[in-house]
């Protein structure tokens, strides 16, 4: 066993809960997973991605592994929605796809299905994508959710299609009889030409924990949009998610992180431009207070040349917070006159609170635009001070500087209707009043 | 106005002012000058209630109430305005946001209703041809990117917003070229009234030229050690302050 994995008993309890029987789709790439989470195990505190991130030793303490997926009750939706967002929505209740709650008609050529469905159907897209991009050889987490997922979505749309509409992936959970361990998948598969808008939203009812592993998987056809944004305000939430997208030639990308809420929140994502021409922006943001932790290791992984990435990741943590962000941009050896920054900035307003962050570049293009910078401290005192100054009182003082700070990373979101929704969110959690 | 009794402040230990004494009732215009290191912007540090400076001694009282015990913020709404040396940057805060919620924050505070934003833009346009501001800075981050001579337009433009009955400009001429220095003077000028009063902080005489006070006082080592006319800034600028330093020596 490798040193830097522990809780081999957390892991052998896991592998032992595995039954191929239990699953029809998909096994080969189980058992392989399975044989990865053998050997690895599950990260312990001396793994170096997980240094900041104890989720281990959180999953031991909360969760009852011999468990299967929890029949949810939920009837409506209604609550979990966003108003302003016309949208097709998909929802996943305590992991499986509910086919009664979520849209079932839409636009001629676009396929919408639950993902085990699609696979059991053998749709052309899942041999070529499903399971390619997440490794889950570097992630115990994505092995684990290789190995136990229970279902999940499956989205393809062909060449040449605008969709008006955005895509709403719910993940709602329903705890209201025992705590929930869930593992879903989500594959995207946008061709050339086209594009799409998704919102993912998780929710949890009940006051139980869960646990849920969540691997995605977009792939981004040539002269495609992808705009994502991921809003993370569940009080409830345990998760592990791997997100992948790969780009080609000429695509240009939008996403958005939120993560506002939750016990503890692990965020990998990477990001593969493989085509020319590209346009990135990754933006996030994790306002966070109580004893949440929130991770975001980003990989910007700049294959071809000519292509141009900006992320920009702020964070603000109060109470007993925990933030860590992690950046690694590559820059490939041919991916000649790329431009990729990273900022990372924080702000911590409270003692107790931490923030981890590391920006890890790894260039090996000589002709290239790269740049970093990360940042943590304390509001500006000399900012309060003129604010206050001015008579405005000192929480609303602290409220709008907050706000200035971390608001402007909406600026890249396309739907207006949304950037509004998230803005005043953003605004209503920082006290804003003005 | 105000009263000044005997204040005495220090900053990380180190004592700054030594006891100073000044009375300025409604319509003075009072200079404060003195050589680099003499504690003039701490007294309007003490003033403002600047919370890294410790009034060790000594009372403030500001029409009738005891000026120490305040907020900065609760000072503001009692009428004090501060126009800072260094106006401090602020990312994503627009001057306009933030005049009027401080305008709103100050109004709420003596019971009046909330400007609504038409009447709110009226004042602002009213208020910025005072100080020849222009709309598309003050539309901007507050203070971010502004040369020094906008920075203090705007210093006075929020003087000229929230009409404070007791404004003190602490070295406001500092980093102005004489344009900037006449627009601004002449700012200040237009909002001195009957029912105001200003003090003036600076080092040198040029600003007193456009802002004319009423009392100039010399500040050295903590404490006030002359006071007098407009002329005494005069003299001040022919002969230095050596010469008060000797008297301050032999007394």
């Amino acid at each position: 066993m490798n040193t830097l994995t522990t809780s081999q008993e957390i892991a052998n309890e896991i592998v032992s809960s595995f039954q191929p029987t239990d699953f029809f789709t998909a096994i080969e790439n189980r058992k392989k997973a399975i044989d990865v989470l053998k050997s690895k195990g599950l990260p312990a505190s001396k793994h170096e991605e997980y240094r900041f991130t104890p989720i281990t030793k959180n999953l031991e303490k909360k969760f009852n592994w011999k468990s299967k997926p929890v029949v949810a009750s939920l009837k409506t939706i209604d609550e979990f929605l966003i108003p302003v967002l016309d949208a097709y929505v998909l929802v996943l209740i305590n992991g499986l796809y509910s086919k009664e709650l979520s849209t079932q008609e839409f636009p001629t050529g676009i396929t919408v299905l639950s993902l085990k469905d699609a696979i059991e159907s053998n749709h052309p897209a899942t041999a070529k994508y499903f399971d390619k991009l997440v490794n889950s050889e570097t992630d115990s987490f994505a092995a684990l959710n290789t190995a136990f997922w229970h279902d999940g979505i499956f989205i393809h749309v062909p060449e040449n299609t605008t969709i008006e509409k955005s895509f709403l992936i719910l993940h709602l959970n329903d705890t209201n009889q025992e705590s929930v361990i869930c593992h879903t998948r989500i594959l995207g598969v946008i061709e050339n030409n086209s594009s799409i808008h998704i919102v993912e939203k998780f929710d949890t009812v009940g006051k139980n924990p869960v646990f849920h592993t969540l691997t995605e998987e977009f792939i981004v056809g040539e002269q495609t949009s992808f705009e994502y944004c991921k809003i993370q305000n569940d009080t409830k939430l345990n998760q592990v998610a791997n997100t992948a997208i790969h780009q080609s030639n000429s695509s240009k990308v939008n996403t958005f992180t939120l993560t506002l809420q939750g016990e503890l929140i692990r965020n990998n994502f990477n990001i593969i431009i493989d085509g020319e021409n590209c346009e990135s922006h990754f933006h996030g943001l994790y306002l966070l207070n109580g004893n949440t932790l929130a991770d975001n290791h980003t990989v910007v992984d700049h294959r071809k040349p000519n292509s141009f990435s900006n992320e920009m990741y702020k964070g603000i943590m109060d109470g007993n917070s925990k933030g860590v962000f992690n950046g690694k941009i590559f820059v490939r050896p041919h991916a000649q006159k790329t431009n990729a920054f990273q900022s990372n900035r924080n702000i911590i307003i409270s003692d107790s609170a931490t923030i981890n962050t590391k920006p890890q570049l790894e260039i090996w293009a000589d002709d290239v635009k790269c740049s970093h910078g990360c940042t943590s401290g304390q509001l500006d005192e000399e900012a309060m001070f003129y604010l206050r100054s001015r008579g405005i009182a000192q929480p609303m003082a602290k409220a709008m500087l907050l706000y200035a700070f971390a608001v402007d990373v909406l600026e890249t979101l396309q739907h207006e209707g949304l950037r509004t929704y998230l803005d005043n969110i953003i605004a209503e959690r920082l006290h804003k009043n003005f | 106005m105000l009263t000044i009794k005997n204040i005495q402040a220090k900053v990380a230990d180190k004592q700054i002012l030594n006891g100073i004494d000044l009375k300025v009732n409604a319509g003075e215009v009072h200079a404060i000058m003195g050589p680099n290191g003499s504690g003039k912007s701490t007294l309007a540090s003490v003033l403002s209630g600047r919370e890294e400076y410790e009034v060790t001694g000594g009372e403030i009282d500001f029409l009738g109430k005891n000026l120490l015990e305040l907020s900065p913020e609760d000072r503001a709404r009692e009428g004090i305005f501060m126009a800072f040396q260094y106006p401090v940057e602020i990312p994503g805060v627009s001057t306009i946001n933030f005049m009027k919620t401080a305008l709103n924050q100050i109004r709420e505070y003596r019971g009046l209703q909330a400007l609504d934003s038409v009447s709110f833009l009226q004042l602002m346009k009213e208020r910025m041809a005072l100080v020849e501001i222009d709309q598309s800075l003050l539309s901007r981050s507050l203070n971010e990117g502004f040369s020094g001579g906008e920075k203090k337009r705007n210093e006075i433009f929020q003087m000229a917003m929230l009409e404070p009955k007791l404004a003190i400009l602490d070295e406001t001429d500092s980093g102005l070229d004489i344009d900037a220095l006449r627009i601004v003077a002449n700012g200040v000028n237009k909002l001195r009234n009957k029912n105001n009063a200003i003090i003036v902080v600076t080092h040198y005489q040029r600003l007193l030229d456009y802002i004319v006070p009423d009392f100039v006082h010399v500040l050295y080592k903590g404490k006030i050690v002359k006071s007098g006319t407009k002329d005494l800034a005069l003299e001040l600028e022919a002969k230095g302050y050596d010469w008060i330093k000797n008297e301050v020596a032999v007394a």
